[in-house]
């Protein structure tokens, strides 16, 4: 099981996220309810909406940054969040990532609202392997 | 890094200090200021002294603190003819900024309605993650916002022309083309007009303290008489559309700038020469999305008219809700400036920093023209904020530019640790200032203990004449998102 942690001393004004996984699946999947978590409390979104989607990249940092922009997408496009992911990543070229979500809409009389994530930078963006499992930083800008 | 004493609130990191840096890195700030400022300022700022055709000095203002790519609070001015354009230089909330309103209203008059207006404001001004706004436009309607920007909110009635006099400008930058932009940022941001967003944006009603006016001579030019006078002032920037430009842009310079032979020190500076078709592509939706924040902010304008005649009974124009001053701090703009005795066409990067251009100078509105632009900083929701005005010597110290705000010292994390958002909206109301907020965590992010005194940034920037103060403002009804 994946774990993040926000960073305090790292571009104080946006939100810095530290993230550990089993595997890249793990990572991806953590990162994902990671964002949420910025932008919601995940509890008050009730899972009412599935979607399915499959994104590809040259590379596997950059299907990562693919895969969180396009959550912040969704978030302003159709107002929908997704604190419930199960992600297939694939390295290779080019790289490549199913997932299925699970979530629902911001409904501003239930949901409790956090920050507007805005992008994510590639401000000290890193994914690389580690002896056990793959980590990640990634600051978003809110 | 040495950082070296070059001036009063002048220092330098000399280019020997990194390799590859290009000029030199100036940070003006206070001795106190320049102690607390995080390590993120130094590196980053070094970093944009290392960018292709940057001129004279990689500046930071004093309420400069670590942000991604640029520090936010950062400026650099790159040759247009041999220089790159970077979207980390701007940020993703392309055309962030700043606007404020004058009333007739005093504090006396306002008092009494001061919950039930705030209450009405919170209503009328969507806020906060995922809020739509109140006007629903085709993609051709689109189109014109992004070519015309707040004029094209005038045009369909939605402000005052003498609106767009008071705004950088005029409220459409020229340039911008809807051909440059992706569908997903118009679907992203199309239904977002209107909005204020969350973080740091907010929508303030304000008081001119007693002691507040520093300048009588420059406040009456901008319509500020006296202690107790109401003022309404609003922070927020390009919303969605911004933000997916710039995510764009980011990934697409990512890519191609390694063909350039460019390479950065921290990969969110990716750029473009400004030259190159990916340079100027950027360049032009960079615009549009600066242009639909000019019209998000003259919406919202639109909104507060309509809620004051309400709340009051009369109409805007009876209660002189004319806007003072409307500026960008997220911004790269083509401007003249003179480097070394030579005049050059720049490509000025602004990220987190306000244009001030003095008397005479340039795209100052005619009622300003002696006296200045109206510079606005902003600060936390429990200090305060400050009117300047431009000065000349800031059109050759710092290419026409001065801060923006009280600038962060605490983390978000750090913040919420220290403070219930729900007991410092309690706090405040106990100090008469009415909070309401789409997000209570938001409310404890933004505390004033997690900022800067923004009178000492104020303090700095008019020491150096980089900007004069004019208004002191405080608030007494806040929205945040």
């Amino acid at each position: 099981m994946g774990r993040h942690e926000f960073l305090e001393s790292v571009a104080v004004a946006d939100c810095a996220v530290e993230i550990e996984g089993d595997d890249l699946d793990d990572l991806f999947a953590t990162a994902a309810r990671a964002l949420a978590e910025v932008m919601v409390d995940p509890a008050t979104v009730p899972a009412t909406v599935e979607r399915s989607l499959e994104l590809t990249a040259p590379s596997l940092d950059l299907l990562l940054y693919d895969w969180l922009s396009e959550l912040i997408y969704v978030k302003d496009s159709e107002q929908l969040v997704f604190p419930v992911v199960e992600v297939h990543v694939t390295g290779g070229s080019p790289c490549r990532l199913t997932a299925r979500l699970a979530g629902g809409p911001i409904d501003r009389t239930t949901t409790a609202l956090r920050a507007d994530a805005k992008a994510v930078t590639f401000h000290q963006f890193v994914l690389e392997p580690r002896e056990r499992g793959w980590r990640a930083r990634v600051v978003i800008d809110i | 890094m040495k950082t070296l004493p070059v001036g009063d609130c002048v220092w330098e990191i000399p280019p020997g200090e990194k390799p590859g840096m290009r000029v030199p890195a100036r940070i003006y700030a206070s001795e106190a200021l320049l102690a607390r400022m995080d390590e993120g300022v130094f590196d980053q700022v070094t970093n944009v002294a290392c960018l292709p055709g940057i001129v004279r000095a990689a500046l930071c203002m004093p309420d400069g603190h670590w942000g991604y790519g640029f520090p936010i609070g950062g400026v650099a001015a790159f040759r247009a003819d041999t220089g790159v354009i970077s979207p980390g230089g701007i940020g993703f909330d392309i055309n962030c900024g700043m606007r404020v309103l004058r009333t007739s209203l005093t504090e006396a008059e306002v008092r009494p309605k001061l919950a039930q207006l705030v209450d009405a404001l919170f209503a009328a001004v969507p806020s906060g993650v995922g809020s739509k706004g109140f006007v629903r436009l085709s993609g051709d309607e689109f189109d014109e916002v992004m070519r015309e920007g707040a004029r094209w909110c005038v045009r369909r009635g939605y402000g005052w022309p003498e609106d767009l006099d008071a705004t950088e400008g005029g409220g459409c930058l020229p340039g911008a083309d809807p051909d440059q932009v992706s569908q997903r940022a118009v679907t992203r941001g199309r239904d977002q007009l209107g909005t204020l967003g969350s973080g740091n944006h907010y929508l303030e009603v304000q008081v001119v303290p007693p002691g507040g006016i520093h300048d009588p001579r420059v406040a009456k030019v901008f319509g500020i008489e006296q202690p107790g006078q109401i003022l309404v002032m609003l922070h927020c920037g390009s919303r969605g559309f911004g933000h997916q430009i710039g995510t764009d842009y980011l990934r697409r310079f990512d890519q191609v700038m390694r063909g350039y032979g460019i390479v950065v020190r921290d990969r969110e500076l990716a750029c473009a020469p400004f030259g190159s078709p990916e340079g100027r592509a950027y360049f032009g939706a960079m615009l549009a999305a600066a242009n639909s924040a000019f019209a998000n902010r003259q919406l919202i304008t639109h909104r507060v008219r309509e809620v004051m005649g309400r709340v009051f009974g009369r109409d805007p124009r009876d209660l002189g809700l004319g806007v003072i001053y409307d500026v960008c701090h997220n911004t790269a703009k083509l401007e003249r400036h003179t480097v070394d005795g030579e005049p050059l066409e720049l490509v000025v990067h602004r990220k987190g920093a306000t244009r001030s251009f003095g008397p005479g100078a340039p795209d100052v509105p005619a009622a300003y023209r002696e006296v200045g632009q109206p510079v606005i900083i902003g600060g936390s929701m429990e200090t305060g904020s400050a009117l300047l005005v431009g000065t000349a010597h800031a059109m050759t110290e710092t290419f026409g530019s001065t801060a923006h705000g009280a600038g962060r010292s605490m983390s978000r994390t750090q913040a919420k640790r220290r403070v219930w958002g729900e007991a410092l909206i309690k706090q405040l109301g106990e100090r008469g200032i009415v909070v309401r907020a789409a997000s209570k965590s938001g409310v404890a992010e933004e505390a004033g203990f997690a900022y800067k005194d923004l009178g000492e940034v104020v303090d700095v920037v008019d020491r150096l004449d980089i900007s004069r103060r004019v208004v002191s403002l405080v608030p007494i009804g806040n929205i945040k998102g």
